[in-house]
């Protein structure tokens, strides 16, 4: 059993590892061209931090479309954020005061969690453009995480883990030291659904993530007529045809 | 011909009514294909031959290592569906292969299928398709019902713009042979005769004296519009329709009496006798880039110290946004003025500082209201901020006329709607999509007509021009209510006390 999620977890955290760093690596290889931000756009490089820390923290663009949406967004992703800094514990030798503060946060983050999974779920089969546009995949991803979501609360709120058991093997999986993992049904399934999660993470739209950094149209500044932008492709263009 | 069609019927602004999925509604919409005399020319097979799906994923893949935009808009796209009530071709049509996602899935299938672990696992999981003759035809007709005006991707929550999506996916489709006909066809007219419309350089010198006698006979002025003018301070490169078609030309002659009014010498150009820039419709760099390259070459032949472009989104777009990338440096140009201008913000700059003087009067009795085209708010900027290209046309418009009202908010500056009739698509065999892709903004219209007495809407874009002029009359409007600015500017303007 703990061999067994020692090597599903070193497996896991390769492919995650791995598989994100290649893709990042591939998103910012490759050129963009052209100027293309969507205007008003930023003038300046602190300007365009500015956008895309909106988009990361406050979703801007998602507020301006769609209310109720980003109502659902938010309580997944904040509750998300929440519940993942409390996991640091399992991971950090030493807690730190930030991950100390939002301990006591466990059931509100989850029940956010819960309920904006539920409410995006609940979309993809009650709005009909929605339906269209959902494919198997999309239902997946949500069951996963809803999976994740419900066996981590149980374990929170009614059959309790041995945590410090837990911590021990994670701290000695970085350490690459073996010391047992608890056998409850609960935690293995948990951390069954996650190392599924972090497999399927660089092949999957959870590439959302880092790729909204490298999405030209928000992290461009509007300065064309002030500094020639010219890539290397199109650089080579210019020797040949002149 | 198109089968005859219902004109949609307009609903409240205020409701901002969603309609229910028509799968299929639009699947028979599709522009006439190019033929081997319009693909040729600028280096496309002239038809599909044996082997298209190779070369096509070929293609493909070569995009995606040189755009960003695609490669990221690729992978990213949480089909969180906040896009698919935003595109005026989806609320005209209900078609959900016109809500932006639903359109970017027909490209990204196929991208799923050949350039993704799932897509080569698990087909069916991730919504992945082989490209057969049926997808290349889906391709054709629905990347041929979008304007590429990046409404999607304002609400977009990573700003997935389904405009780079319809470009890769045009010129994927020109590399096999499968091009658009009204695209290929006038660049190929560019390249040959010049400008968009083919006025050979004789016609337009004809042209261009018959207004110079029309504006001295109107007002009594001697108001020139001189071409290839050796040693002139501004190179004017404006869309050819401006030489050709009502309301366009009436803009024309307005930049033409401001810069008279200023006492700036300036010239066109027969070599630059166009401003449009079709390259950036079919998506290719190359094409794009040799276009733009007659601008260049007039500057340096004329030896002018600025260059400043007429009223024309798209042009705009490429003008502002791309030009320098393509054809500059700009460095024989007089530093003093940024490169390219537009005439929007070279007049709006004369208003503030009092350089030409404008009498609301010649405006008398129109109330206006302002379409913001889609690649000037969306792609492009006017004037030093960001948003400059809202408020400078907003106070130059309100110099000229008395009155002045906006459309609903969801509907003007950034979230304003296309016309209907950009990215290519302003051809007679497209009517119904352009009709029915034109109801968002007539329904914003209509409130204003009905509520604050808007008798006008001015444009600063030949394209959604030309597409008002024509579906106007569809929801019951005179097609002379669309205005160019500077024709208002025109009407306004004091001639002849700059001396
Ligand atoms: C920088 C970090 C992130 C940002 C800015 C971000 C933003 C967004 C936004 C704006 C949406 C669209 C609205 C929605 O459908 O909820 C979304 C969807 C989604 N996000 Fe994130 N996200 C981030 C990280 C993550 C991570 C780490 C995960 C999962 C482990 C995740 C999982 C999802 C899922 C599953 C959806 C689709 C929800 C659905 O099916 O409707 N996100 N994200
Ligand atoms: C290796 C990674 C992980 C380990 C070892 C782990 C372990 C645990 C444990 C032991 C608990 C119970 C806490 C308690 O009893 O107080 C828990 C709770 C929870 N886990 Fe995880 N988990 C992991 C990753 C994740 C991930 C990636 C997610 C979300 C996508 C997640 C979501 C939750 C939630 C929502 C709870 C309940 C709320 C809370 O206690 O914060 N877990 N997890
Ligand atoms: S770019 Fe415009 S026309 Fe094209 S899908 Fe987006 S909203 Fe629709
Ligand atoms: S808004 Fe963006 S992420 Fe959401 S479905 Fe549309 S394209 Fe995809």
């Amino acid at each position: 059993m703990t061999i067994f999620f020692a090597i599903l977890f070193t497996v896991a955290t390769l492919v995650l590892v791995v598989g994100l760093g290649l893709k990042i690596a591939r998103y910012a290889r490759t050129p963009a061209p052209l100027k293309i931000p969507t205007t008003p756009a930023p003038l300046t490089a602190p300007g365009v931090a500015f956008r895309l820390a909106r988009e990361a923290v406050v979703f801007e663009s998602l507020f301006k479309a769609n209310k109720p949406l980003w109502i659902f967004a938010a309580l997944f992703h904040f509750g998300l954020a929440v519940v993942l800094l409390r996991h640091v514990r399992y991971f950090e030798t030493q807690v730190g005061p930030v991950i100390a503060l939002i301990q006591p946060f466990a059931v509100p983050a989850g029940l956010a969690m819960l309920a904006g999974l539920l409410a995006l779920l609940a979309r993809r089969f009650v709005i009909e453009r929605v339906r269209y546009i959902t494919g198997p995949s999309d239902i997946l991803m949500l069951v996963l995480l809803l999976g994740i979501t419900v066996t981590g609360m149980m374990m929170t709120n009614h059959v309790h883990t041995d945590v410090v058991a837990v911590k021990a093997f994670f701290t000695g999986l970085l350490a690459f030291e073996l010391r047992p993992l608890p056998a409850d049904p609960l935690l293995i399934v948990h951390l069954l659904l996650v190392a599924a999660l972090m497999i399927v993470f660089p092949f999957s739209k959870l590439l959302h993530a880092p790729g909204l950094f490298f999405s030209p149209t928000r992290n461009q500044t509007d300065t064309p007529r002030e500094r020639r932008h010219l890539c290397d492709w199109a650089a080579k263009l210019e020797e040949k045809v002149n | 011909m198109a089968a005859p069609f219902d004109t949609p019927e307009l609903g409240d602004v205020e409701e901002r009514r969603i309609p229910a999925l028509k799968p299929g509604a639009m699947a028979e919409s599709k522009p006439y294909v190019a033929a081997a005399v319009h693909q040729e020319p600028l280096g496309f097979p002239g038809v599909l031959e044996d082997g298209w799906e190779k070369k096509a994923i070929g293609h493909m893949g070569e995009l995606l290592s040189k755009y960003r935009s695609l490669q990221v808009f690729m992978d990213i796209c949480v089909k969180c569906g906040a896009c698919t009530d935003k595109c005026h071709y989806f609320l005209g049509t209900a078609d959900p292969k016109n809500m932006p996602v639903g359109r970017a899935d027909l490209f990204r299938s196929v991208y799923r299928r050949y350039f993704t672990p799932a897509g080569k696992i698990a087909p069916g999981l991730v919504g992945a398709r082989d490209l057969t003759r049926d997808v290349l035809d889906e391709w054709y007709n629905y990347f041929h019902q979008c304007s590429q005006c990046r409404r999607c991707s304002v609400y977009c929550p990573y700003g997935i713009d389904t405009a780079e999506i319809s470009m890769a996916a045009r010129d994927i489709m020109d590399s096999i042979g499968q091009g658009q006909k009204y695209c290929n066809e006038i660049i190929g007219k560019v390249h040959k005769i010049g400008n968009n419309l083919g006025l050979p350089a004789p016609a337009l010198l004809d042209t261009l004296e018959g207004l110079e006698e029309d504006i001295e006979a109107d007002t009594g002025v001697p108001v020139k519009l001189p071409i290839d003018v050796q040693g002139a301070e501004v190179l004017l490169v404006t869309p050819s329709a401006d030489f050709f078609a009502e309301p366009h030309v009436l803009g024309l002659i307005g930049y033409a009496k401001v810069f008279h009014a200023a006492g700036v010498s300036w010239t066109l150009s027969t070599k630059a006798s166009e401003a449009g820039n079709f390259g950036m419709f079919i998506g290719n760099y190359e094409q794009m880039r040799k276009i733009s390259m007659r601008v260049r070459e007039a500057a340096l032949e004329l030896g002018v110290k600025r260059i400043i472009f007429g009223e024309c989104g798209h042009a705009w777009r490429v003008a502002y946004s791309f030009l320098n990338t393509l054809a500059g440096p700009w460095d024989f140009l007089d530093p003093r003025y940024p490169v390219p201008q537009h005439i929007l913000e070279f007049t709006n700059d004369l208003i503030e500082r009092k350089g030409v003087k404008l009498d609301k009067s010649g405006n008398d009795g129109m109330v206006l209201t302002v379409h913001d085209s889609c690649n000037v708010a969306r792609g492009a900027r006017m004037g030093d901020r960001p948003g400059g290209q809202f408020t400078i046309p907003r106070a130059v418009i309100k110099a000229s006329v008395p009155k002045f009202v906006d459309m609903h908010p969801d509907t003007i500056c950034e979230k304003t709607f296309c016309c209907g009739g950009g990215g290519g698509l302003l051809t007679d065999e497209l009517l119904e999509l352009r009709v029915k892709g034109s109801a968002p903004r007539m329904e914003a219209l209509k409130a204003v007509v009905e509520q604050e007495g808007v008798t006008h809407m001015a444009a600063m874009c030949a394209i959604c021009k030309a597409q008002f002029t024509k579906v106007l009359p569809y929801f019951g409007h005179d097609r002379e209510m669309v205005v160019s600015v500077h024709q208002l500017v025109s009407n306004a303007i004091i001639l002849g006390d700059n001396d």
